[in-house]
């Protein structure tokens, strides 16, 4: 009897032993793998991040595995409005840490809001990965050990279409900004670009954010006589800009450059006001066979295409879950150890994480098709060039993150 | 002098335009809210979605009607909607006050002000529900597109601003002249002043409340009408602008049909040269002007005190 006892013990553990599943049902916290989407659900941001950032999370829960389980543990989506305000979107963030047993929280639209809930993730030991936010302050000066930033920040978009443009010829700039960090960060990076190739800043208005009448600043703008009117402002903002520079004829004698604009943008505005803008993202939903096939599986569930923004959370959670998978747990250290040293290629984006936590990966110059040359619905976009990651992401020398000066 | 102040005496005049642009928009969407508050004494603080539903309602003909009844090539087209929308709204609004702003007359302002707050949160939040955050664009017909070059002094006006400015002018003061100089406008005074008087003369006074909710809801529908061409159709956009036209309305002197027109173009203009010469001001210069104007003149400017 004793025996048999003893050999079915030997067996058992050797079983267990071997197979990591097992082994490692300790290592996960709360028993299940919980990602948290906060985002702008109701608000200004909702079309660009919002309903879509949460079906493009379930996606990826769905493609890494059919019975919605990492390590043998069951993973668990939760999402919540944070309304782009700070103060909500951080008691979310403490309450999900906290009381919910979330492990990550993913998208983050909007650069307060990032700032706030990363804050919070470095007190709590837990992991942000951020989408929707640009600022590159993310990775540089309020970097933290915990934080990825994913898909585009404002470095990669001044750089992206700042330099293209100048290296048109078109040197003379003036900028319309919201007069609010983000649009103040924008300019800053965009003429640092401008410049330094060679261009001049002529003059620059700062509106009221947000605004909903652009005439006056576009007639500076035009009176200015620069070959460059560019838009340091987002959202509704630039596509009103965008719509009334087209009005006022600006775009047939002035470049309108929007320096930051997403496909859903550009959809809600039109071919007609659009066309011939350039502007730069890091996801194009008709790039290759890759984005195309995920395009068409998220079109059918949200209506409308994703942005470069739902495609970054997709992304962002796929390799978050796989990187618990190798690290064979949740514990945050580990998993970041491991997604910062692996290379990440989901077909969508393909890079590597660097120290600071910029996720660096190649951004597309794209230019508005002209209504004539768009053939079906959502083809909006001609690839004029591919940036290369290197020149799209701020260079580790220049950064001011404490991770990598500290070194 | 106008170098001094970085603008050329051309690029001065474009600006006042364009104030004056916006200036039509605040006359009308404020003339509205005057006579709402004028006759009805509501606080109509869902003016600004009846705005933006009226703009909504135009791009549906425009764009999806058709479509519902299985017509893809049936649409109402801008002209139309100018006539046909005001119309739909003012059925709008005469369903609003007979099913609920009725009830609330013998009620403090508060209440009216409550109600169509809450409205106005509704309105919006059904459009965002359908039709998403970033808006839907209209374009300007066609006979209206383009713009006029007058290069020779530097300006250039788009074809549309300049009918909107004559649009709303003259849908001002036609029904200013109706309020103020007609039999039916003095009925529409006296019963503001004393409406059990004007009952036992045998007038309708109800009825006539009742029309002119619906004909200031209407208003905001044209409004919108009008608005659709220049900006994104969106849901936002009546919130946006609404905060505004109440300052708009307390500088005019709240119910003065005149102040509400003087003041909107007025202030259009003041906030068009601020744009100019200070930008980063011109979200708050009209409330300084409402917050002196109270402090000097708490009826406003065109208002009676009671």
């Amino acid at each position: 009897m004793k025996l048999k006892q003893i050999t079915a013990c030997l067996v058992a553990a050797t079983f267990f032993g071997s197979n990591p599943a097992f082994s490692q049902t300790t290592k996960v916290s709360g028993d299940v793998v919980k990602i948290g989407v906060l985002t702008d659900l109701s608000s200004i941001y909702s079309d660009l991040a919002g309903p879509g950032a949460v079906i493009a999370a379930k996606m990826a829960i769905a493609d890494f595995s059919k019975d919605g389980t990492v390590i043998g543990k069951k993973i668990e989506l939760v999402s919540a409005d944070h309304q782009n305000k700070a103060d909500i979107a951080a008691n979310k963030a403490r309450e999900w840490y906290d009381k919910d047993g979330v492990d990550a929280i993913v998208e983050l639209v909007s650069t307060n809001v990032a700032l706030a809930v990363m804050e919070v993730a470095e007190q709590k030991n837990k992991i942000t990965l951020v989408s929707g936010a640009g600022s590159v302050t993310i990775t540089n000066e309020k970097c933290t050990p915990n934080n990825v930033h994913w898909a585009y920040d404002t470095y990669a978009l001044s750089n992206g279409t700042g330099k293209a443009v100048v290296k048109q010829g078109k040197k003379n700039w003036y900028f319309i900004t919201a007069d609010y960090a983000f649009g103040a960060a924008l300019e800053k990076d965009a003429t640092a670009v401008v410049t330094a190739n060679g261009g001049k800043v002529l003059g620059t208005s700062k509106h009221p954010f947000p605004n909903s009448d652009f005439s006056s600043y576009l007639l500076k703008a035009q009176a200015s006589g620069a070959d460059v009117v560019a838009l340091a402002n987002a959202g509704q903002d630039t596509i009103n800009s965008v719509k009334q520079a087209s009005e006022f004829g600006i775009n047939k004698k002035q470049t309108v450059v929007p320096l930051l604009m997403f496909i859903s943008d550009v959809h809600s505005l039109g071919l007609n006001a659009a066309q011939g803008m350039y502007l730069t993202e890091g996801f194009y939903w008709d790039k290759d066979d890759k984005t195309r096939a995920f395009s068409k599986r998220f079109i059918l569930q949200h209506k409308r295409m994703p942005t470069m923004v739902q495609a970054g959370v997709y992304s962002s959670v796929l390799a978050y879950l796989n990187a618990v998978k190798k690290a064979g747990t949740d514990d945050t250290q580990a998993v970041m150890k491991v997604l910062k040293s692996a290379n990440i290629d989901d077909g969508l984006f393909k890079g590597k994480i660097r120290a600071d936590g910029k996720f660096e990966h190649d951004m597309y110059l794209l230019e508005v098709k002209k209504p004539s040359e768009s053939t079906s619905p959502w083809d909006y976009y001609n690839v004029r060039a591919v940036i290369p990651a290197a020149e799209a992401t701020q260079p580790l020398s220049l950064s001011k993150c404490k991770l990598v000066t500290n070194k | 002098m106008f170098e001094l102040l970085g603008i050329t005496p051309q690029g001065l005049v474009a600006q006042l335009l364009v104030g004056l642009i916006n200036g039509s928009f605040y006359a009308i969407l404020s003339l509205g809210l005057a006579i709402i508050f004028g006759l009805l004494n509501i606080i109509n603080f869902s003016h600004g979605a009846q705005y933006t539903m009226g703009a909504f309602v135009a791009w549906i003909g425009l764009t999806q009607v058709g479509q519902w009844f299985g017509f893809p090539e049936f649409s109402i087209n801008y002209w139309f909607a100018l006539i046909l929308v005001p119309l739909v709204m003012a059925g709008f609004g005469l369903i609003l006050e007979r099913t609920m702003l009725k009830r609330l007359y013998h009620l403090d302002h508060l209440y009216g002000l409550l109600l169509t707050f809450g409205l106005a949160l509704i309105i919006e939040g059904m459009f965002r529900h359908w039709y998403g955050i970033s808006g839907e664009s209209y374009p300007a017909p066609e006979l209206l597109q383009g713009v006029i070059p007058l290069e020779s002094i530097g300006i250039i006006l788009p074809k549309y601003r300049l009918w909107v400015v004559v649009a709303s002018l003259v849908v001002c003061f036609s029904t200013w002249y109706v309020i103020e100089r007609t039999k039916l406008g003095s009925y529409l005074r006296a019963g503001t002043e004393n409406p059990k008087l004007l009952q036992a003369f045998g007038i309708n006074v109800p009825l006539m409340i009742s029309l002119a909710y619906a004909y200031g809801v209407g208003l905001a529908g044209f409004a919108g009408v009008l608005a659709a061409p220049i900006f994104q159709v969106n849901p936002l956009m009546g919130s946006n602008l609404i905060i505004v036209v109440f300052a708009v309305v307390v500088i005019g002197g709240m119910g003065s049909i005149m102040g509400s027109i003087l003041t909107g173009l007025a202030l259009g203009l003041i906030e068009g040269l601020t744009k100019v010469f200070y930008p980063e001001a011109s979200g708050v210069v009209i409330f300084v002007i409402m917050a002196i104007v109270l402090l000097i003149r708490p009826a406003g400017l065109f208002g009676r005190e009671k």
